[in-house]
């Protein structure tokens, strides 16, 4: 009897933790996938940030469609091998139907194609190659979004802004053979540079992963005497590389993308330099003021000092706000919903007022950063 | 059944025939590289000697930190015939405590700060000097370490029990080192104890003003190459000494010979042993520190790559022998800075890594080794 009565009582709580299960509020699961190890870690915390600031912004808003919004942090590491193994994880394990990442183009290509095909939306904040939406055979991938200009715009960008306002004639070109983004920036700036009647004196590779070295490289840029050496890599490269080109006495000024926007960026050795970017925080717009002072409200340094938010965070942000605008607009948990309502977002964006173009690429404006007495200054801004 | 013992006689000198064969094939390969190599430079020389001239700079400045390296990993082998390759990330950690002692404590200023009338030059020469000391005590004292918690154990387990150890030993540095709290992941711009000037030469020796062009068609170094080369010549020929001269010296040899008798003969062995790791690492941090100067930029994975070639650099030179791993170091700067120039970047790696397996093939005891002969 008295087992009975027990028995009775298990199965009771049981029954009452069910149907409490049942009733919690409905959670909508958001994975963000970021480059928190490996070569690029700042880009990672960055994107990881202002990822977060925005779902915490929506909660406090009671979340997306009466849904709270659970964000699931993984590490990808800007590399193909451990990218995919964080996508299949959240797709299959923890049932995502929305991520938003990778940093790197080379993570995000491979990444995209098991979004697709698993139907889950992918917007990556900031992989600016052309693969990343397209599929090889020029179709792009239903699923997959960008928040970024891509590599041809600002390789095109730096081209334009090299032949008109730095008035150069002839340009060096390093990229790093193994690296996707680099290489789509790199081709860009040499097509559009010579349709402008620019010349191209000389093009080297390296292998950016691994070469510390560039003594050999800038040897030649040196005896090639460019007026502008173009060279689109991450800041880790670009601090080594330019460093080693100002003891060899080259004054030519070094030009670059993104990939340089970095608090780590040695702007001693990256003195004289220029890159497009996607943001500038002394823009007055009131969505930049407004992150701004959001970001730095969350985020403090070790001394307790708001952290300015680099082009990363923004782009972080602004592809999450995109993501849960499309949910909202779409007025339902369901990807084909969300896509449609995505392709018709018309968005005000931290980097500019955002439309999506046929192959899910933003339409929007760059701006050109100085690398001037050991800060980076705005320089102009550009429109497509 | 005697038909039978014929045939395969005629079969096995028909294999050596083959064999005999296939050497002839692969020596003749190696004749025609090596010529279209001297073919490649020679030319290249004579068309632009400046841009040939700077790319043996660059190679002597890569070829004499190598050498640093190297020395740590020939002695060891020497002595345990063990390859540590944890070698690579303790010249990883020299670079950072340098880099540490620099940026956090200004240990490179304490000649000024303490006594403000110190002129600047001894200020810099000395606090350098103690940032560099530094750096090789911390990884005296890490090798120390990793010797006794690692290596010693297994000091009579299969040999290579002891090489897997050191392989994890080296991951086990490089991933501490990455996490947040101890060296984080990032790529740390280096903070120098010294400005790095440099030089061009034309009609004597001129200073490249940093953000000015210096003219063209000429050759430059600056000072941190200057330093690197005398230390490590001043390294190799210190440890000449220390092996040839001295009573620690003459142990390290009388063990690496045979370890039992050395030990019937009244020598510490664990002693001598502890020591080599001790030497190999302090050359090793005076080699990251060096490094992180002269290329500006530090993060946990620095060691990897160096420590590779400097091990074949090693292997080259005859691994065990002090002078072989110098000569091999300045083989590899060589063989990396002029494929750079000449063939291309990204075949660096590839060049340096084909050396490895040709000296394998050809000669495995290296340039200087002997098969078993007096190694130190």
């Amino acid at each position: 009897m008295k087992r009975l009565v027990s028995l009775t009582a298990i199965v009771l709580v049981l029954m009452v933790a069910v149907i409490g299960c049942q009733q919690a509020p409905k959670e909508l699961k958001i994975a963000v996938l970021a480059p928190l190890s490996g070569p690029v870690p700042t880009f990672g915390v960055s994107t990881r940030d202002g990822a977060l600031l925005a779902i915490d912004e929506w909660n406090a808003k009671n979340g997306v469609l009466n849904m709270k919004i659970v964000p699931i942090v993984e590490d990808s590491q800007c590399t193909p091998d451990p990218a995919v193994n964080a996508a299949n994880k959240v797709i299959n394990q923890d049932k995502v139907h929305y991520i938003i990442g990778e940093v790197c183009s080379k993570a995000s290509i491979p990444m995209s194609e098991i979004a697709n095909a698993a139907k889950v939306i992918q917007i990556s904040p900031t992989s600016t190659n052309t693969a990343v939406t397209v599929d090889k055979n020029g179709a792009t991938k239903a699923y997959i979004f960008r928040a970024c200009f891509i590599d041809p715009f600002q390789g095109k960008v730096g081209a334009t802004f090299a032949t008109n306002n730095l008035k150069a004639k002839k340009a060096f070109v390093l990229f790093d053979q193994s690296n996707d983004y680099v290489k789509g920036l790199a081709e860009a700036f040499e097509q559009t540079f010579t349709q402008l009647g620019g010349t191209i004196v000389g093009k080297e590779s390296y292998n950016g992963a691994t070469d510390t070295d560039y003594s050999a490289i800038l040897a030649k840029v040196k005896s090639a005497k460019p007026d502008v050496v173009y060279m689109p890599d991450y800041y880790n490269v670009i601090n080594l590389a330019s460093k080693q080109a100002k003891e060899k006495g080259i004054n030519a000024p070094f030009m670059g993308g993104d990939g340089w926007d970095s608090s780590d960026l040695d702007v001693k050795a990256a003195d004289g330099g220029y890159y497009t970017n996607h943001y500038d925080a002394s823009d007055p717009r009131p969505e930049v003021q407004n992150f701004l002072k959001a970001y730095g409200d969350k985020y403090k340094d070790n001394a307790g000092k708001a952290i300015v938010p680099d082009a990363l965070a923004a782009l972080a942000y602004d592809a999450t706000n995109l993501l849960l605008s499309g949910i909202k607009n779409a007025g339902a948990d369901n990807t084909d919903k969300v896509k449609a309502a995505l392709e018709g977002i018309s968005f005000a964006a931290v980097s500019g007022k955002i439309t999506f173009d046929a192959q899910h690429n933003p339409i929007k404006g760059a701006v050109i950063i100085h690398v001037k007495d050991g800060k980076k200054v705005f320089d102009s801004f550009v429109s497509p | 059944m005697p038909e039978k013992s014929e045939t395969s006689a005629a079969v096995g000198h028909g294999l050596r025939r083959n064999r005999a064969q296939l050497a002839w094939v692969g020596n003749g390969f190696l004749l025609l590289l090596a010529l279209a190599a001297a073919y490649l430079l020679i030319s290249n020389l004579i068309k632009n000697p400046i841009v040939f001239l700077q790319s043996v700079l660059d190679g002597l400045k890569l070829g004499f930190v190598y050498a640093l390296i190297a020395l740590g990993y020939t002695m060891v082998y020497g002595i345990v015939k063990l390859i540590n390759f944890a070698h690579g990330d303790v010249f990883m950690v020299g670079a950072f405590t340098s880099f540490f002692a620099v940026s956090q404590f200004n240990l490179h200023k304490w000649p000024q700060m303490l006594f403000p009338a110190c002129p600047v030059g001894i200020s810099i020469v000395v606090g350098s000097l103690t940032v560099i000391i530094l750096s090789m005590v911390v990884c005296t004292l890490l090798a120390i370490t990793i010797e006794r918690v690692a290596y010693k154990p297994l000091r009579d387990a299969p040999r290579i029990a002891a090489l897997i150890t050191a392989i994890g030993v080296s991951f086990f540095l490089e991933f501490f080192g990455a996490l947040q709290f101890v060296f984080s992941p990032r790529f740390i711009p280096y903070k120098s104890p010294f400005d790095v000037t440099s030089w061009y030469v034309q009609s004597g020796i001129h200073p490249i003003v940093s953000g000015q062009p210096s003219p063209d068609n000429t050759i430059s170094f600056s000072n941190i190459f200057l330093i690197i080369l005398i230390a490590s010549v001043v390294v190799q020929l210190f440890l000449q000494f220390l092996v040839r001269r001295t009573k620690i010296g003459i142990a390290m040899r009388a063990t690496s010979f045979d370890k039992p008798t050395a030990r019937l003969m009244g020598i510490n062995v664990d002693r001598v042993i502890s020591f080599t790791f001790a030497t190999g690492a302090a050359f090793a941090g005076l080699g990251g520190v060096l490094y992180a100067i002269a290329y500006a930029s530090i993060w946990t994975q620095l060691g990897i790559l160096p420590g590779l070639k400097a091990f074949v650099a090693a292997v080259l030179g005859g691994i065990g022998s002090l002078p072989g791993a110098f000569v091999g170091a300045l083989i590899m700067g060589q063989a990396e800075s002029l494929t750079m120039a000449y063939i291309s970047t990204p075949m660096r790696d590839a060049v340096a890594f084909t050396i490895l397996i040709i000296v394998l093939l050809v000669r495995p005891t290296g340039i200087f080794g002997e098969p078993a002969g007096e190694k130190a």
